[in-house]
């Protein structure tokens, strides 16, 4: 399809794409990720967007940005800084100009570079002339006056017209990779299958952009990203909020249970229920409710009726079903509530993405009043961890906290499909008719009580909020009784440490440095604590994905290592936790709060300089 | 009453004493609330319903103790979060028999905003709304439904506050049927329970129902025996609306759209002229009407005042679920896992 000149092999590549948070920039970008995935690569992506719909126009806080990494070698983060920045107009310019590798590329709309958007974006005068820009590789296409000389003799309005200028920069930087349209070309086929008009324009519109990149030579040389060498298998694309979605229901599946999701919509958790609002083809319920509370609470009640139970939300959802969680801890019914966590408190920053709600997830209910706490730290091992998180649940009759955040979850990666046969079974400990059945009769080896789903004959029963007479079940105020109660609640969660895997150390034993994470940071943690082994750097790393219980190594794995430095994006929440549970280990932090994710640069400077401390 | 809700089981045979669990009934003597207890019990069996079947659903409050006092499944929720707990046993397993619990402080304040949008959604069950106009078990402080001036230990210079009338809050959220009782008259609250039972969709039953210790005598004129029958009007489908010690006072409409008490053999009115109560008229604005009266200047509607047809919630969710698998490709995970955009690496 290329006729090009110089070809240069790279190994990975960041692109990011900006523009008004009208300019499709995410559709755009999510589309070069799905190809490159589909050329073989190896993708992450990190969508960056503001929380109004449209923000005003043209201005630096209405900038939405979609950035994705994809190479030939194992791909774990997005990327920190960009080959490649695609700007639509000024303020997409000044708000990623920091984010661009020295000499990377820089392709700009020269159209929307006018004084008056120049004034919104805060700019004095225009960067395009500014001596700053010099040391890019700077490329000022004419975007919009192109698309429309493009369409011109189409019966297209001037509004679509305008709107299919993303396509012509999509069309750009498949040239520049030597990408192939065809996915695209379909992707806009079924899109737009009920307007002929818009998909023919579309369409146009992207061979344009690349025919003419081709012919201005937007780059003196080609990158060409050969395949990764990857695990064989059938792959797909998958964010981690469909990836958490499809973990719930392949627990209902597996457990031969109907799941029903009470939820009510909340940024960046909203595409979990509306995934599952869309799967009514497996049996799946959903149940918007009036409100958060509403969406726990209708889950208790389908819990306690039978069904796989969960509600999703982020932080402050989290805070509003906090006396419902208790009930569900205090009536031992298996839930799953996933937290995908924004930045904070408050409404803080609804799109961005944070870990401030650990003490939240671990401690934050009236009374001692335990669940477990899980987090996943990939967009694809959503699926798995909220797999875990849902057997957990049902083998343990309890309530179940899976913790995401932003990043992953919006994030998307390429993902080897599992097969249902092999995951592992799920074992519901249901009360049969004719037992003789006690509602707070337990086990002894997971001290979990009997699941008796109303419709059963004989299993008639009562549980509630009040305290419960250990076995029996009736409303009891015994003093010792309560003792009793509570410490067997702590004890059934503290035994789920008997059920999970050990931490697993990336690194020598005896490693100078372990890097502690835990969740969404894995990419960023594993890529530099990665790059600084390759350096011969004594370093290891521990990510932990079971917060509470902790994995049973977790104190010999801390107390190995020389220096312990605990890296999360909150204030140090998980440091106080491990420093509460062992007070004999040192531990160092370092944490950011930009509602950002790490670089691996800052890491990598902050592990040497512990590296080199004496 | 006789009459049967007929259900995909075979015939049982229980007796009100079937429904009795060994928990020791807590509240004080002379409260409403046993009354109601007593018609429950009464209603399930005559409703020809095997015992697991049925759920009892409460929230916080006196009344919320309930589920304790039945002999089937029962759950005590969390203050105010009883019809949302209800909403989600009822979509789980919507062969169920849901009874939901709440007192007019766990219904209209705290718990306000579930019982609109469980009447909104039309969920199928039964919610007992046990009105007494105070916070029993708080100790005596106001409640959404407590008349305007009097006098609690949160309100000691009278309440400042507009009351709900609860008929008018479940009418704006759609209701579909809504029947009024008084705790004393046990045969009326037996047959509104199998009423309400038998009407697909969330059936409210306001009772109003005395607290012998916050707010003794709150519904004193139309439970003493002097006045009640000049002070209620048991409505029954078909049948004209007239009332009093008598049966000589009945209702009609004035040509302002008002209501009006009349009296038979006076200025020329007969029988003929009272107005006959139909339960099943969609439009809402008569049921709004006779549920808005009060005493002394009405008598106050007991009996069903709406009942009006409709596809509950969870019947439309399990036609849609039974829609979509019908015309879909996807019949399991590993379908749905292999769906859309995949590839190979060799």
């Amino acid at each position: 399809m290329s006729q090009k000149t110089k070809v240069i092999e790279k190994e990975e590549v960041v692109i990011r794409f900006s523009g008004d948070s009208g300019d499709g920039m995410q559709l755009t970008g999510t589309q070069f990720s799905d190809t490159s995935a589909l050329f073989g690569n190896d993708v992450a992506t990190f969508p960056d967007y503001p929380a109004e719909i449209r923000a005003p126009q043209g201005t630096v806080g209405g900038v939405s940005g979609f950035q994705l990494h994809f190479g030939q070698m194992e791909v774990n983060t997005p990327g920190d800084f960009a080959d490649v920045l695609v700007a639509m107009n000024p303020a997409a310019l000044k708000a990623n100009l920091k984010w661009v590798k020295p000499s990377g590329t820089i392709i700009v709309n020269e159209d929307s570079f006018t004084d008056k958007n120049l004034e919104k974006a805060g700019y004095d005068s225009n960067p395009l002339d500014d001596e700053n820009l010099s040391d890019y590789n700077l490329i000022k296409a004419r975007v919009t006056s192109l698309t429309k000389e493009c369409l011109k003799d189409t019966e297209l309005d001037q509004k679509s017209i305008l709107r299919s200028k993303n396509m012509f920069t999509l069309g750009m930087v498949y040239w520049m990779f030597d990408r192939p349209l065809e996915h695209t070309e379909e992707f806009i086929e079924k899109k737009f299958k009920k307007y002929p008009l818009v998909v023919e324009g579309n369409k146009m519109v992207l061979r344009a952009g690349y025919n003419f990149a081709r012919t201005i030579e937007a780059l003196p040389y080609n990158f060409s990203v050969a395949p990764a060498k990857i695990k064989k298998g059938i792959y797909r694309n998958v964010t981690g909020n469909k990836a958490t979605a499809w973990g719930l229901i392949a627990v209902a599946e597996k457990a031969g249970l109907e799941l029903f999701c009470g939820s009510y919509p909340i940024t960046p958790a909203t595409e979990i229920l509306q995934e599952l609002a869309a799967r009514k083809d497996l049996g799946v319920k959903t149940f918007q409710a009036e409100d958060e509370i509403a969406g726990i609470c209708t889950s208790i009640g389908a819990s306690f009726a039978g069904n796989f139970a969960v509600t999703t939300t982020s932080g402050p959802g989290l805070a509003l079903k906090t006396e419902a969680a208790g009930l569900a801890v205090m009536t031992e019914l298996p839930l799953v509530i996933v937290n995908v966590q924004r930045g904070g408190p408050s409404t803080g920053l609804p799109t961005k993405t944070e870990q401030s709600d650990l003490m939240q997830a671990i401690h934050g209910r009236s009374g001692e009043c335990p669940m477990p706490v899980i987090a996943a730290s990939t967009p694809s091992n959503c699926f798995e961890y909220a797999y875990s998180a849902g057997k957990i649940a049902l083998e343990h009759m309890t309530p179940v906290i899976l913790l995401t955040d932003g990043f992953i979850a919006n994030g998307a990666e390429p993902w080897r499909i599992p097969k249902m046969a092999d995951l592992s079974p799920i074992e519901v400990p249901f009360a049969k008719e004719g037992d003789n059945y006690q509602p707070y009769a337990r086990d002894t080896e997971k001290l979990a009580r009997k699941w008796a789903v109303p419709g059963t004959k004989g299993l008639e029963h009562r549980i509630g909020g009040l305290e419960k007479m250990d076995i029996t079940g009736t409303v009891s105020y015994v003093p010792e009784n309560h003792q009793v109660m509570t410490d067997i609640r702590s004890e059934r969660i503290r035994r789920v440490a008997n059920f999970i895997p050990d931490v697993p150390v990336k690194g020598n034993d005896d490693a100078e440095v372990l890097v502690v994470g835990w969740g969404g940071t894995y990419g960023h943690l594993t890529t530099a604590v990665r790059e600084l082994q390759a350096e011969g750097k004594s370093i290891a790393l521990a990510h932990f994905h079971y917060i509470f219980p902790l994995p049973k190594n977790t104190k010999e794995v801390l107390q190995r290592h020389k220096k312990v430095i605990v890296c999360e994006l909150n204030e140090g929440q998980f440091a106080e936790y491990l420093r509460a549970g062992f007070q004999d280990v040192k531990f160092n932090q370092y944490n950011k709060l930009q509602g950002l994710p790490f670089t691996v640069l800052e890491l990598k400077e902050r592990f040497n300089q512990l590296l080199e401390e004496k | 009453m006789t009459d049967t809700i007929l259900k995909s089981h075979s015939p049982v045979n229980l007796t009100p004493k079937d429904f009795k669990s060994d928990q020791e009934v807590r509240w004080c003597p002379g409260c409403g609330d046993h009354g109601v207890l007593n018609s429950v019990q009464k209603a399930m069996a005559a409703m020809n319903i095997p015992k697991e079947k049925f759920a009892v659903i409460s929230g916080i409050g006196c009344s919320s103790r309930f589920p304790y006092y039945m002999d089937t499944y029962g759950f005590h929720t969390i203050h105010g979060r009883a019809a949302a707990v209800a909403s989600g046993v009822k979509s789980a397993n919507p062969d169920l028999e849901i009874i939901q619990v709440s007192g007019d402080g766990d219904a209209l304040a705290i718990g306000g905003n579930h019982f609109i949008h469980a009447i909104r959604r039309n969920i199928d069950m039964t919610i007992l709304l046990f009105n007494n106009e105070i916070y029993g078990l708080t100790k005596g402080q106001y409640s959404p439904t407590s008349k305007q001036g009097m006098v609690t230990k949160t309100s000691p210079f009278g309440t400042i506050e507009q009351p709900f009338q609860p008929a008018e809050l479940a009418l704006g959220a759609q209701s579909k049927f809504y029947a009024r009782s008084i705790d004393t008259n046990i045969k009326l609250t037996t047959e509104l329970i199998l009423a309400g039972a038998k009407h697909k969709g969330t059936s409210i039953i306001e009772v109003l129902q005395n607290c012998v210790i916050y707010n003794d005598g709150a519904h004193t004129l139309i439970t003493d025996k002097e006045t009640k029958d000049d002070f209620q009007l048991i409505l029954h489908h078909g049948e004209r609306m007239i009332f009093g010690k008598n049966r000589n006072k009945g209702l009609v409409l004035g040509g302002n759209g008002k209501l009006i008490v009349v009296t038979i053999g006076e200025f020329g009115i007969t029988e003929q002229d009272i107005l006959v109560h139909d339960a099943h008229n969609p439009d809402p604005h008569m049921a709004w009407l006779l549920s808005n009266m009060s005493a002394p200047e009405y008598p106050v509607a007991l009996g069903v005042i709406r009942d009006v047809a409709a596809l509950s919630y969870e019947e439309k969710m399990v036609q849609q679920i039974k829609d979509v698998q019908a015309v879909s490709s996807i019949k399991c995970m590993d379908d749905l896992l292999n769906s859309g955009d995949t590839w190979e690496v060799k």
